[in-house]
């Protein structure tokens, strides 16, 4: 396949990352091997022992690059990170309405002519932390160095200190009802990208139903992976927002991706009822006319509804309808970027909610079903006949997470999801291969809650099962980490 | 005797405790609609959404307070701008809980209604703890505002007249602009220089609310704790009506009273005496 050119989100690259390196170190066969989106072709055909163990070690680096919490905005307006957050970076029904309103709070005080000159929007988050990573079923040399030696399959367990990835946040109003985001965003080597970098027309005609975002921005999760409250190796993603079926590599899309294009969204006054629909190149986020010249459609709808002294629920459902190309022009063999051709579509559609028993107690349930072109399962060009037994890959996810906030500034996490093939891309292969289940447990203290600044003692644990037609794969993390940001 | 005395007493102990009980149970609930707010939970949800501003005391001297302008309200005061209520009594739990989700425009203030109306129930039953004041008065009753007259070009002289009269244009200025002779002079209860409504500022909404009822309350009801008094007293329904028509002339929205004073002022404008000291009235 043509070269594909790193565009997903960090996050999405670690998740990636993390499972190819549980794939390939569970000796799996060369389909499931590159079972995972792959963002750059280095990673997804590595199949070195020296490729597994760096991608390896890098994994939850850059899990947590892109988390959105943004002191500027408290800054601006002196309010504590409480006050959008449920527990900082995933937003309260609060902050959920200010996002919508363009990074405005409605009091005719949002434009930057309203601020101190020398206020500047911008936010830095890093995550200093120490990890311990460890995988079962990892493919080794016999004797370490002798490559003549054989190979076997060990559990590899690695840890010590180490650093995230870094965000550079700057976000908030260009002029009232104009709003900007700009996220320069590193890996823990200091390897730029740009996350997010848009500009957002608010209340067009006087109207909340009416904005028009045009960049690369966060698809309209009513569950949010930018913003969630995990950081680790094995949690810091979920696997439902990346995952592909076994033996595909010709779609590397992924929910959770930050996507370029444009889109019109609305909400109601108080956000309790929201809309998204947008139109996006077919690149999974990459700013490059890196692959053909398609296009996704997201659609996002949600309600929610105060529910007395439970609190506000929310209920939404999506729909992702997009499409890559099979097969590209070539020049001496070599695939010429941007000219793909022969596009095969795929969707994603499923439901999500956001549910509280009270102030304490919050549940996350989300369900998707997913459906890839035979085409696009079998990585078969559409201008050849598929192979024998090829067939649309189809598969479930589910999650459900929950929070329980002893106070504003301490939670504790849980999470449980599950992977389902419902259909294989290839009739011939196991039934259950690339079955997932992940578990992932944690806290996170904020010592400090005020306006300018944000820091985060975070710890957990987290263990992803993998099915590799064989025995299954197990890779677990242990994560102690300082969030902070100001 | 002295058993009697005993008696009474600790009767009269009881009903004393009975009463300041009643009266701190009343204080540490709210009441709106159908909701009771409870201070115990609003005291949670008052630190994690307001505490930064108006204060751990509710003073209004929250971290926040020293950036903020105009200051953070001072609950231990009692004094609230925007009240159904006459001018020097409290406000009713339903006007806290409307203040609150509505936000208080040009200021830091947010739309709270995002949140469940029983949180906001909640903190309206907590921000009362902050003044004795809610222990040991009731709640003023509302003001009856009567029906809204039709809106006649006469209505808005009339307002205009009024708006010379009470003379108005000292602070908000002649033309609405919140730039009158004493607008510098001005401060709030606490000594904080506090500006007067600009009406041609363009935006839709008011201090307390954004129709026409809620400017009759305003200066029906003054706004507490700001130099902007009550005009119960000084004016009947009919011309309080009338002002508010013409202060909607004076903001530049396509307003029905907009729409009728432009036409009338294409014809007859040069007839009309500026408003201020030289207006002769």
């Amino acid at each position: 396949m043509v070269e594909r050119f790193f565009g997903g989100g960090s996050r999405a690259t670690a998740c990636r990352i993390g499972l190819v390196v549980a794939m390939i170190g569970a000796g799996a066969p060369g389909p499931v091997a590159a079972a995972v989106r792959g963002t750059g072709s280095g990673v997804v055909t590595a199949r070195g022992t020296s490729a597994t163990l760096t991608a390896y070690a890098t994994a939850y680096a850059a899990s947590r690059t892109n988390a959105k919490a943004i002191p500027a905005f408290a800054r601006k307006y002196g309010l504590a990170c409480s006050a959008c957050h449920t527990a900082w970076p995933e937003l309260n029904a609060f902050g959920q309405a200010f996002r919508d309103r363009g990074y405005q709070l409605g009091n005719e005080r949002d434009s930057p002519i309203w601020q101190n000159a020398s206020y500047f929007p911008v936010t830095a988050r890093i995550t200093p932390q120490w990890h311990r990573e460890s995988a079962n079923q990892q493919t080794v040399d016999v004797v370490p160095g002798d490559t003549t030696s054989g190979t076997t399959q060990r559990t590899l367990t690695m840890s010590g200190f180490g650093l995230s990835g870094m965000d550079l946040w700057m976000a908030g109003t260009l002029f009232k009802n104009i709003s900007f985001v700009l996220l320069p965003s590193s890996d823990e080597n200091a390897q730029w990208h740009f996350e997010a970098a848009f500009v957002r027309f608010d209340n067009l005609a006087n109207s909340g139903w009416v904005n028009f975002k045009f960049g690369k921005f966060e698809l309209d999760n009513l569950i949010s992976e930018k913003r969630f409250l995990f950081l680790s190796g094995n949690g810091g993603s979920y696997l439902s927002y990346h995952f592909a079926p076994p033996g595909e590599t010709s779609n590397d899309f992924g929910i959770g991706d930050n996507q370029i294009g444009a889109e019109l969204s609305g909400h109601s006054d108080n956000s309790y009822t929201r809309y998204g629909l947008a139109l996006l190149s077919s690149t999974d986020g990459n700013p490059d006319l890196a692959e053909g010249q398609s296009y996704d459609a997201d659609l996002t709808l949600s309600q929610a509804w105060d529910a007395g002294k439970l609190g506000v629920q929310r209920l939404g459902a999506f729909a992702y309808l997009g499409q890559r190309p099979t097969y590209y022009q070539t020049s001496g063999g070599a695939p010429i970027a941007g000219t793909g051709t022969g596009a095969k579509g795929f969707y994603r559609v499923g439901l999500a909610g956001d549910f509280f028993l009270g102030n304490s107690l919050e549940f996350l349930p989300f369900v998707m079903h997913a459906h890839d072109n035979a085409f696009l399962g079998s990585n078969t060009p559409s201008n050849v006949a598929l192979p024998a037994g090829a067939q649309a890959p189809e598969w479930n996810g589910a999650f459900l997470e929950s929070h329980y906030y002893i106070n504003p500034q301490l939670v504790l996490l849980g999470r449980y999801e599950a992977i389902r093939m419902s259909q294989q891309a290839n009739a011939g292969m196991p039934s259950s291969l690339g079955n997932q289940d992940a578990l992932s447990f944690g806290t996170r203290w904020y010592p400090i809650m005020f306006s300018r600044a944000g820091l985060a003692w975070d710890g957990e644990w987290s263990i992803v099962k993998t099915n590799t037609g064989g025995a299954p794969m197990w890779s677990n993390s242990v994560l102690i980490a300082l969030d902070f940001d100001f | 005797m002295r058993h009697h005395s005993a008696v009474g007493a600790l009767t009269g102990l009881g009903m004393l405790l009975l009463v300041a009980g009643v009266a701190t149970g009343a204080a540490q609930e709210s009441h709106i609609g159908n909701l009771t707010g409870h201070a115990a939970s609003g005291q949670k949800l008052y630190k994690r959404f307001c505490i930064g501003c108006h204060g751990p005391d509710g003073d209004g001297n929250g971290e926040n307070a020293q950036w903020i302008d105009p200051k953070p309200r001072d609950f231990t005061a009692a004094l609230f701008k925007c009240r159904s209520t006459p001018t020097g009594t409290l406000p009713t739990d339903q006007d806290l809980f409307n203040a609150m989700s509505r936000g208080f425009v040009t200021t830091n203030m947010p739309i709270w209604e995002p949140l469940a109306a029983q949180n906001r129930a909640d903190l309206v039953a907590y921000v009362k703890t902050f003044s004795p004041r809610f222990t040991t008065e009731k709640a003023g009753v509302s003001i009856t505002i009567p029906p809204e007259p039709a809106i006649s070009i006469d209505g808005i002289l009339r307002g205009r007249q009024t708006f010379q009269k009470m003379e108005c244009w000292k602070c908000h200025g002649p033309a609405g602009h919140g730039d009158g002779p004493s607008a510098s002079t001005l401060t709030d209860s606490k000594d904080n220089p506090i500006r007067p409504y600009n009406f041609a500022a363009g935006t839709t909404r008011f201090m307390c609310g954004a129709n026409n009822q809620d400017i009759y309350r305003d200066f029906m009801t003054g706004l507490d704790g700001s130099p902007m008094p009550s005009f119960a007293d000084q004016l009947q329904p009919a011309e309080a009506w009338d002002l508010v028509h013409f202060l909607r002339t004076l903001q530049p929205l396509d307003t029905p009273e907009a729409r009728i004073w432009r036409q009338w002022v294409a014809t007859h404008g040069k007839d009309l005496k500026p408003i201020g000291p030289d207006n002769g009235q």
